[in-house]
């Protein structure tokens, strides 16, 4: 007989906060790849900026890269905790990204210029439902 | 004409940037307008033409508004809104009406005032947290990303382009960047014309707030208010002008405006080079003008970042060696190729539809000799280049007279 005092212990549900963001066991990025030039893109296009083709793949990309620019962003946008990393990150087997570099203190000297990342997640916000959106960042390989 | 024929600046003018309470935005664009109408003994009858530059207030008929108060004169008006390249593209505008033969003579004002208006780009009200998710736009967010997944704002963007340059080469790092700033602002102190008119060191540069590393207060630009304007002719019609008026003419060598190609990360971080080296080389090839001729340079140095990587992209150093270049000295106000003698955008001030008529305005008022204090001796020819984030890029090369 059900015990319907009992805790609910479902896992609260979960969105990634960018389409995207592909959450389960394996969090990763899927990219739409131009079929004709291998270009990726995060967002929906309706042609290709770089050849003009207008067919798409879905494609995952890797969770490993390195870090190609970064700054480090003391004065926020109203309501963004500061300071943190922003950072341009190139990842292996192709394709850049922009994110935050996370679990790493921002001082210049502890970010550098070509430093190895893997992609990291997080719960970023709650909804009025108690839905989690989940972020991804990059945190130094060597951690 | 032939459209082979040069068009020239016959009269240019520049409010002092600022902030300025007690005027409008009008205010400030009729006196740039009437200051370059009277430095070129013309009159609002003489324009064939109308193209006003103006970002914040880019669907408020600015041309026409400013026409009641200077002369309503029936002639076509174009409101333009090009991001930070908004005054370049007034500038275009009325050159392409010369070139196509439509017009004989033009008046191109470039006006903002945007007060203290904070930092740009990405720094809207969050989106609130307190909903139910719901993916929404092109990449299906259901929370803001900016501070997320890194940042959009200017200061940030900026400094992002500026270490890319740092990853990609040697002899490039804080101090370089910081001596961007340490120059313009020692630079501004000679320009009337500035926002801001203070020397800092190098020490006060790089201890100044970290805005967004390696950008500091003292390496970013301000906002404010102001205006410049510039008269364009043909050649056709500046022949039948006095000798004085031709005398005093400036050759538009080269006026060139690009948007950005795709390039490899683009989408994630704007390309502010391939832009502006494509207009930079085809401002060259049509101008017949070398780097190496160039007498002075105006470019766009929104944060001291920038600054850095225009020195490669416009060809004023060795590839890979703009950091090697400022610490030597090259674009000092004595150095090899002078940068940004009017403080640039970091001191002289950023009201952003003005910017990309002010810089013609100070090339303009150098190789005519006429800059006063700040005059680079003997300044024959000149680059103004702008960009904004898009992106849009103009570069204009201007020639003193010869007439």
């Amino acid at each position: 007989m059900a015990d319907e005092s009992a805790p609910n212990n479902d896992p609260p549900s979960q969105i990634s906060m960018v389409e995207y963001l592909h959450l389960g066991n394996d969090p990763h990025l899927v990219a739409n790849v131009c079929d004709a030039c291998r270009v990726t893109y995060f967002d929906r296009r309706n042609a290709c900026a770089a050849c003009g083709a207008r067919e798409f793949t879905a494609s995952r990309l890797a969770n490993t890269g390195s870090v190609r620019t970064f700054t480090i962003v003391h004065r926020a946008a109203r309501g963004v905790p500061a300071p943190y990393v922003s950072a341009v990150v190139d990842l292996d087997g192709g394709g850049r990204v922009k994110s935050n570099i996370i679990n790493v203190e921002p001082e210049p000297s502890k970010v550098t210029l070509g430093m190895r990342v893997r992609l990291a997640t997080y719960v970023t916000a709650t909804d009025d439902d108690g839905v989690e959106a989940v972020a991804f960042g990059y945190e130094p390989e060597a951690a | 004409m032939s459209n082979q024929d040069p068009v020239w600046i016959l009269g240019t003018s520049m409010t002092k940037f600022g902030r300025y309470a007690d005027k409008d935005l009008i205010d400030l664009a009729a006196q740039a307008s009437l200051g370059a109408l009277d430095d070129g003994g013309v009159t609002m009858a003489d324009m064939d033409v109308l193209a006003a530059g103006c970002l914040y207030e880019a669907n408020g008929g600015v041309g026409q508004r400013l026409q009641k108060q200077i002369g309503q004169t029936g002639i076509p008006v174009f409101n333009v809104a090009n991001a930070c390249a908004t005054g370049a593209t007034a500038v275009r505008t009325v050159m392409m009406a010369i070139k196509a033969g439509e017009a004989q003579m033009g008046l191109a004002v470039g006006v903002e005032q945007m007060g203290k208006m904070g930092m740009l780009g990405g720094d809207r009200a969050a989106r609130s947290d307190k909903q139910v998710f719901e993916r929404k736009g092109r990449f299906g967010s259901v929370v803001g990303v900016e501070g997320r997944l890194g940042t959009n704002m200017m200061p940030g963007v900026f400094a992002q382009a500026g270490m890319e340059y740092a990853y990609e080469n040697d002899g490039v790092g804080f101090e370089q960047f910081a001596k961007v700033a340490q120059k313009n602002h020692e630079h501004s102190t000679l320009n009337p014309l500035a926002q801001y008119r203070k020397a800092f060191s190098l020490d006060e540069v790089m201890g100044s707030e970290v805005i967004a590393y390696p950008n500091t207060l003292l390496m970013r630009c301000p906002t404010g208010d102001g205006s410049a304007a510039v008269v364009l002719v043909s050649d056709e019609k500046l022949k039948t002008l006095s000798r004085e008026q031709q005398r005093r003419a400036v050759k538009v060598s080269a006026s060139v405006l690009t948007s950005d190609p795709w390039t490899e990360g683009c989408q994630v971080q704007p390309d502010v080079n391939t832009l502006t080296r494509n207009a930079a080389d085809e401002a060259y090839e049509t101008s017949g003008v070398d780097p190496a001729d160039l007498d002075l340079v105006e470019l766009h140095d929104c944060f001291a970042t920038a600054e850095l990587r225009h020195y490669d992209n416009l060809r004023l150093c060795e590839p890979g060696g703009a950091g090697e270049w400022i610490d030597k000295g090259g674009p000092w106000r004595d150095g090899e190729i002078p940068v940004n003698v009017s403080g640039g955008l970091l001191s002289k001030g950023h009201p952003i539809g003005a910017t990309g008529v002010a810089n013609l305005f100070e090339v303009a008022t150098h190789v005519r000799g006429e800059a006063g204090d700040r005059q680079v001796p003997d300044a024959k020819v000149g680059l103004a280049h702008v960009i904004g984030l898009g992106s849009s890029c103009g570069v204009h090369i201007l020639e003193r007279s010869g007439l």
